[in-house]
């Protein structure tokens, strides 16, 4: 198991597809309407060595709820401004398409956080703040300290993708079993 | 569980029952999804399956201490009702229901997740142009089922009108599923199946499959579970032996000239509860 802590640096680069790391510090929530909205205005907070969780929690009184990631693949085509400003880590569930893939080479790992465990994530994180509350509660851009977040390495900055090593096996034992 | 109708009459005790039924459901996962977690978790040989199964029931353990729901994402209310003899069924008896959902989301409380299909502005409350849907059928007492649904797992069900020629073509196309699907729908997923009926009733029959207890499957239930896990999509889409906790299926009778089949994929939080409204 490797710790690391935010803000990330040239750490990142030394993790391999299928590795179990655990995440402390501050990181930011982005969903579909978030990642347009920094597309359109700029990104509200420091993107350098900083991790971007695809998330729209459930927020009540201030507390953080629960907090499980979401769909990443929904965010392909809306990944690539923020590893150019230097963001280090993704973290979702599900895994991204060959162009992000490309996009994190040599820059930023994606992370796989176990996908319904809100309350487990929850549980290890604190919420800070808020931008583009306007957004709603799954929208916007919540900030989060998080402790010892349990996550896998599922794309590492050298072009290893553990989802796509499954999806690849999984068909061929598809071809298989029914003769195609 | 019970609620008492004397005091609200039923509209109320309908409300009632909706809201602790969504409580219910939200936050504690019913016994044999629970019993089939845990031999999927003593069963799997995957190390990164491993450690996202514990993660699993770990994160099961602490929204029941916490009281929290299980999964951010809270799903959209899919209800059935039994409605007995005496009970008309009238448009105050889905307003109860509906009150409910409202209740339940600023209590609980739930993502408010129900938007317009096209301007996505949110109504805000999990209500909305037929939302939640509400299913009725005949029953001997006034009861209230709630299947909260997510909708990754939503997103990745498919229909398919097979030939009548294709029915030995059905394991493929419950597995071909979940090849598409991959990770998406937070696997280990339960597969409720719909075989015949029609286009639109296949659908309904596979969202019914849900309903029933995952703890045991026939030997056709079984072969398409298998074919479905030899796969090894895995936990999340991260490889391993537990793609599908299950497969169940519900069938009915179709044209002569029709298959229709249809799967609709539940993540691993297969919530539900059931309600019974006391009069």
């Amino acid at each position: 198991m490797i710790d690391l802590t935010t803000p990330l640096g040239d750490e990142v680069l030394d993790l391999r597809a299928g590795d179990r790391v655990t995440l402390s510090g501050t990181i930011y929530t982005a969903r579909d309407e978030a990642h347009l909205r920094m597309i359109a205005e700029g990104i509200p907070f420091d993107p350098k060595g900083a991790v971007v969780y695809h998330c729209g929690p459930v927020v009540q009184g201030g507390r953080l709820v629960v907090a499980g990631p979401t769909t990443s693949a929904r965010m392909n085509t809306l990944t690539g401004f923020l590893i150019d400003a230097g963001v280090r880590a993704l973290i979702g569930k599900g895994g991204m398409g060959a162009g992000v893939v490309e996009q994190l080479r040599g820059r930023a790992v994606y992370l796989a956080l176990t996908g319904g465990c809100a309350a487990l994530a929850a549980a290890r994180m604190d919420l800070k703040g808020v931008y583009f509350e306007d957004l709603g509660m799954a929208e916007a851009v919540w900030v989060i300290e998080a402790d010892h977040l349990p996550l896998t390495v599922g794309i590492d900055a050298h072009g290893g993708d553990l989802f796509c090593a499954v999806r690849e096996k999984a068909k061929t034992q598809f071809y298989q079993r029914f003769n195609i | 569980m019970m609620v008492n109708s004397a005091d609200t009459g039923l509209p109320g005790a309908l409300a009632d029952a909706t809201e602790r039924a969504l409580a219910e459901a939200e936050i504690r996962l019913p016994p044999d999804v629970l019993a089939a977690l845990r031999r999927a978790a003593a069963a799997e040989r995957d190390e990164i399956a491993r450690c996202e199964l514990a993660n699993i029931l770990e994160n099961i353990a602490l929204a029941e201490e916490r009281e929290v729901p299980i999964c951010q994402d809270t799903g959209v209310p899919v209800v059935y009702l039994t409605l007995p003899p005496d009970i008309p069924y009238t448009h105050s008896l889905i307003e109860g229901v509906r009150e409910g959902v409202r209740r339940a989301t600023a209590t609980i409380p739930l993502r408010p997740n129900v938007v317009d299909p096209l301007t996505r502005k949110n109504t805000g409350d999990n209500t909305g142009v037929g939302m939640p849907a509400v299913h009725v059928t005949p029953g001997d007492r006034l009861t209230i089922t709630v299947l909260p649904k997510g909708a990754g797992s939503e997103n990745a069900s498919r229909i398919g009108m097979l030939l009548p020629s294709q029915a030995a073509d059905i394991p493929k196309f419950v597995a071909e599923t979940m090849l598409i699907a991959g990770g998406r729908p937070c696997p280990p997923v339960i597969l409720g199946v719909g075989i015949g009926g029609t286009f639109d009733g296949v659908a309904a029959l596979a969202k019914e499959a849900l309903l029933l207890p995952v703890d045991t499957m026939d030997d056709y239930e079984q072969e398409l579970c298998d074919a479905t896990n030899a796969l090894g999509i895995g936990p999340m889409g991260l490889g391993g032996d537990t793609t599908a906790l299950a497969v169940k299926v519900k069938r009915a009778d179709c044209h002569t000239a029709s298959l229709p089949v249809a799967v609709n994929v539940q993540c691993w939080a297969c919530r539900r509860a059931t309600v019974e409204v006391e009069r």
